[in-house]
This record gives C-alpha cells, sequence and structure tokens, in this order.
C-alpha cells in the first residue's frame, strides 16, 4: 500500500532514550520532492526526528515509511542506513584522513560499484556545482568551515539521494559563512529532490521552504506554509520562539 | 637520554667491579682476549638472534589475535561482547609462566586426544603463549583507538552507504591506526622482557644461553649484569623507535 507521493510518513511514532520520552506522537507526511524545515527550542527532539529517517535512531512505536519502504524499528544500531537519503551534518563530519575528492568518491565506489573514472567525473560536477573545484585535493582541516560543509553536501549528493536531510548545518559556522552554505542549499531546492532542513534560519526558511514544522517537547506543536507560520502563528509556545528567533 | 642511562649503569657495574674486595668480580669469564671467555660472549650474544625472532612473532600474532578479539568487543549487541570481554579478562588474570606450562606440556596432550599430532616445540610454544597473554593488552590498545574516533565519522559513513566491515576499512581503522601505533609498539618491549620465560621450557634464547654459562663457569654476577645489559640494549632501541613514531604519528595528524 505504498503511496508513490510520500517521500516520508511517521504514523503515530514515539521513541525514549531510556525513560526520556524524546519523540511524542508524532505523525508527519512529506510528499515527494516537498521541502520541510523544522524549527523548535533546543532538546525539543528535531535531531532525532530527522535521524530516525535515515535509521540512525530506531523508534520505539508506531511506523515510520521512507520512499514507500518501512522503516524497521527493531534493527540494532549498526545496521544499514537508507542509502537513498543522504544527510549533511551539523558538524560536517567529513573524513579527516582523506582528501576531498577521496571522500566524495568514497560511498559511490564502495557502496554503488562505480569505477574510479565515474565516481571522479561524478565528484568534479558536484565539486563545481558546490563551487569549489579547485579545492578537490586538499584535506578537510585546509579548508575553512564554509567549504567545509560545502564539500559535506556533495559529498552526500554523490550518492544520487532522493531524500536529503539537513541537521543545522550552518549552525557551526562563523556568520561571515552561512550564506555560501545556505545558497548551495537554496540551489539544491530548486530541483526534485525531497529535503528535511533543520534550521533556524527564517531567511532561509522563507525562501525554501514548503512547509514549515514548528516541534516543542517532543511534539510537532504547528505546521504551515511560511507565510501562514510567520505572520499568524497559532500557538503561544511558536509566537514565543518565533520572536526570540527574529530578534537576532 | 636513553643512551646516558645505557652508559650510566655499564659505568657502575665496571666500577663495582673494580671497587669491590677481591673475587667478587670476575670477569675473565666473558673476556675476550682469552679463548674461553671469546667463547662464553659468542654463546651469550647468539641467544639474540632466537630472543628477537621469538618476540617478532609473537608480536606478529598478538596482533592479529587483538583485532579479532577486539572487534566484537566494541558490538552493541552484548551477547557478541560478551566472549571478548571474557577473554580479555581471563587472559589478564592468568600469571605468564603458567600458562606457558599448560601451553607446552598440557595443549599437546588435548591436541593428541582430538587426534591431532602437532608437535610443540619450545619456539611455538613460547610464542603462542606470549602472543595470547599479549593480546588481552593489544585487543584493548585497538578498542581504546577506534572508540577515540567521534561517533560522527561512523555516522557519515553509514549515510554514504558503507557497511560495517567497508566503515571499519576505509573510515575508522586509518584514523585509528595513528592512535594505535604507538602504545602497540610500546607493547612489543613488555613481549621482549616476558620472552625470558621460554627459558624455563628449554628455548635456547638470552636467558637459557646465560644460564648454561653460569651453571657451567659459577659466575652468576658477571653473567646475569651482562644478560641485563643485552636486554637493556633491547627495550633502549625499541623505545627510541616508539618515541620516533610517535613523533611521526603526531606530525602527520591531519584533524
Ligand atoms: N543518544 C541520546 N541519549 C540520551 N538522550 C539523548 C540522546 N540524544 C538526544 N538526547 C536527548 O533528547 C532530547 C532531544 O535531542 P535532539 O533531538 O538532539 O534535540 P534538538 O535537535 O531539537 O536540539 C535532548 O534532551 C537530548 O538531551
Ligand atoms: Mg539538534
Amino acid at each position: 500500500m505504498a503511496d508513490t507521493s510520500l517521500a516520508v510518513q511517521f504514523k503515530n511514532v514515539d521513541k525514549w532514550f531510556d525513560d526520556f520520552h524524546v519523540l511524542k506522537n508524532i505523525d508527519l507526511k512529506v510528499l515527494t520532492g516537498e521541502k520541510i524545515v523544522i524549527c523548535g527550542p533546543s532538546g525539543s527532539g528535531k535531531s532525532t526526528l530527522v535521524r530516525c529517517i535515515n535509521s540512525l535512531e530506531q523508534h520505539n512505536s508506531g511506523n515510520i515509511m521512507v520512499q514507500g519502504k518501512e522503516v524497521n524499528k527493531n534493527l540494532s544500531k549498526g545496521t544499514e542506513v537508507s542509502s537513498e537519503v543522504g544527510m549533511v551534518f551539523q558538524q560536517f563530519n567529513l573524513f579527516p584522513h582523506l582528501t576531498v575528492k577521496e571522500n566524495l568518491i568514497l560511498g559511490p565506489m564502495k557502496a554503488r560499484g562505480l569505477t574510479r573514472k565515474e565516481a571522479d567525473d561524478r565528484a568534479m560536477k558536484l565539486l563545481e556545482r558546490v563551487k569549489i573545484p579547485e579545492q578537490v585535493n586538499k584535506y578537510p582541516s585546509q579548508l575553512s568551515g564554509g567549504q567545509q560543509q560545502r564539500v559535506a553536501i556533495a559529498r552526500s549528493l554523490c550518492m544520487e539521494p532522493k531524500i536529503m536531510l539537513f541537521d543545522e548545518p550552518t549552525s557551526a559556522l562563523d556568520p561571515e559563512m552561512i550564506a555560501e552554505v545556505l545558497d548551495v542549499i537554496i540551489d539544491l531546492a530548486q530541483e526534485g529532490i525531497t529535503m528535511v532542513v533543520v534550521t533556524h534560519e527564517m531567511g532561509f526558511a522563507k525562501k525554501a521552504a514548503d512547509r514549515m514544522i514548528f516541534m516543542d517537547e517532543g511534539r510537532i506543536v504547528e505546521t504551515g506554509t511560511p507565510d501562514d507560520f510567520f505572520n499568524n502563528p497559532q500557538t503561544e509556545r511558536c509566537k514565543l520562539f518565533l520572536k526570540q528567533i527574529l530578534q537576532h | 637520554m636513553k643512551t646516558k642511562t645505557f652508559i650510566a649503569i655499564t659505568l657502575l657495574l665496571v666500577a663495582s667491579g673494580c671497587s669491590s674486595p677481591p673475587g667478587t668480580w670476575g670477569w675473565y669469564v666473558i673476556d675476550p682476549s682469552t679463548q674461553n671467555g671469546w667463547n662464553n660472549i659468542k654463546f651469550l650474544l647468539s641467544g639474540f638472534s632466537a630472543t628477537i625472532r621469538l618476540s617478532v612473532l609473537a608480536a606478529f600474532l598478538s596482533i592479529l589475535i587483538g583485532l579479532v578479539v577486539a572487534l566484537p568487543g566494541m558490538s552493541l549487541n552484548r551477547w557478541v561482547r560478551l566472549p571478548s570481554r571474557v577473554y580479555i579478562e581471563f587472559v589478564r588474570a592468568i600469571p605468564l609462566l603458567p600458562m606457558l606450562f599448560w601451553v607446552f606440556y598440557g595443549l599437546p596432550v588435548i591436541l593428541k586426544s582430538l587426534g591431532l599430532n602437532i608437535p610443540i616445540d619450545p619456539f611455538w610454544g613460547a610464542a603462542i603463549t606470549l602472543a595470547i597473554s599479549d593480546s588481552a593488552f593489544t585487543a584493548e590498545i585497538y578498542r581504546g583507538g577506534i572508540q577515540s574516533i567521534e561517533k560522527g565519522q561512523t555516522e557519515a559513513a553509514k549515510t554514504v552507504g558503507l557497511n560495517y566491515m567497508q566503515t571499519m576499512r576505509y573510515v575508522i581503522l586509518p584514523q585509528a591506526l595513528r592512535r594505535i601505533l604507538p602504545p602497540l609498539a610500546n607493547q612489543f618491549i613488555y613481549i621482549v622482557k616476558m620472552s625470558a620465560f621460554a627459558s624455563v621450557i628449554g628455548m635456547q634464547e638470552l636467558t637459557r644461553r646465560a644460564n648454561e654459562v653460569v651453571v657451567s663457569e659459577y659466575r652468576p654476577l658477571e653473567i646475569y649484569s651482562l644478560l641485563i645489559l643485552e636486554y637493556l640494549v633491547l627495550v633502549l632501541i625499541i623505545s627510541s623507535a616508539v618515541r620516533w613514531l610517535e613523533r611521526k604519528m603526531g606530525a602527520d595528524q591531519r584533524s
């Protein structure tokens, strides 16, 4: 009964960290090609929700469907994450012992079985797309934070994912580097790829999001178009949050 | 620094040899200018080769066993982890000498009862025992090195489609290696020192040869002094190599 227009679907999902109830009865549908922005106070469960999509965390009850396939909640943590889902982390998590190019081609060659030539070509195309082809032979530590995050984005795209997850991709960056990374993500949003982005960058959300989701204490408290969300928030918590965020 | 220690100890021995009452020291047993002394020296020094071969083989086996023990020891499933923990605790609890006796005298009996006629000579008996004894430490060194790599690396590897073995091979181990190698090389010193126990099962290495000369010459003080110097030289060479390795690994740090 897989609905092909849905990229991700959460049905009554609950998750605990020991006795801490981190996700509470989450219901969420993400359409194929939709760009979703998730925001909310720190500790509200945003990262956990996103990490349940690609099995970096396992939920305890309810169902999660990704690209029409059910994510098994009984898997042990060591099992494979869905290779249709790419992820960009707050801390970049580039492989420090590998050059930029090696970072990009590792997955395509080892997991997808591409030849070195095919992987190299793909890597170069993506590095041009994130506007740093000249850094191809450097090591991550030789790049600025903004460049590292763009490499991380290119590394994910190299696997040709159907869904991209971003967990606060600009939170670890110096202010002057935020724009260069957001530009790349906005550029990506012009395409058909499904995106789920956790961020507090409201300017980005207004430009790129089809739908906003506000989380608080493990629940999805509010959801709506960016227009509605910013101009007409329904709940007190959301109003307060927006006030705090938009102050600076 | 090392060289100075070495010279100081040598001088101390020589000084003691010159200043003690007559009859305390009798360096003639290893006086290279006499035929007998020269023969003794050659006999004693020829133990180096066996000590080194034994230590290198034991270290090699320990490095392999340690990895096989360490990897399941880091599983998230505690039933997979359990045998590894038990092995480490068990091996660490057994003194080397009883373990050596068990492997050399006991293991062949078991092998025979299984219909396997594999003789265990002193060299292999000692190598296996040293390797097992050391592998508990090697395994812990691996675990420490691997667990010191941030969780984000494993997560990133998973999101680009790598499975567990690929993640280990291409992402975790290359990074862990530079944290593992120096302590691993340090463990080699432990093996070299413990290899002296091989003398009790008749392996002709440094200590055994010293014992044999002591028995024929009745000059324990001189012979054992020389024996200690022999180990000192070996260990100092290894620890200089470790220092060099540590510097190289530190300079190589790219993260
Ligand atoms: N592995 C974990 N074990 C225990 N508690 C965790 C773990 N990961 C996150 N938490 C807790 O769960 C809550 C939600 O975390 P998270 O999803 O990271 O929130 P957010 O991304 O919205 O800041 C936090 O209170 C955090 O401390
Ligand atoms: Mg978070």
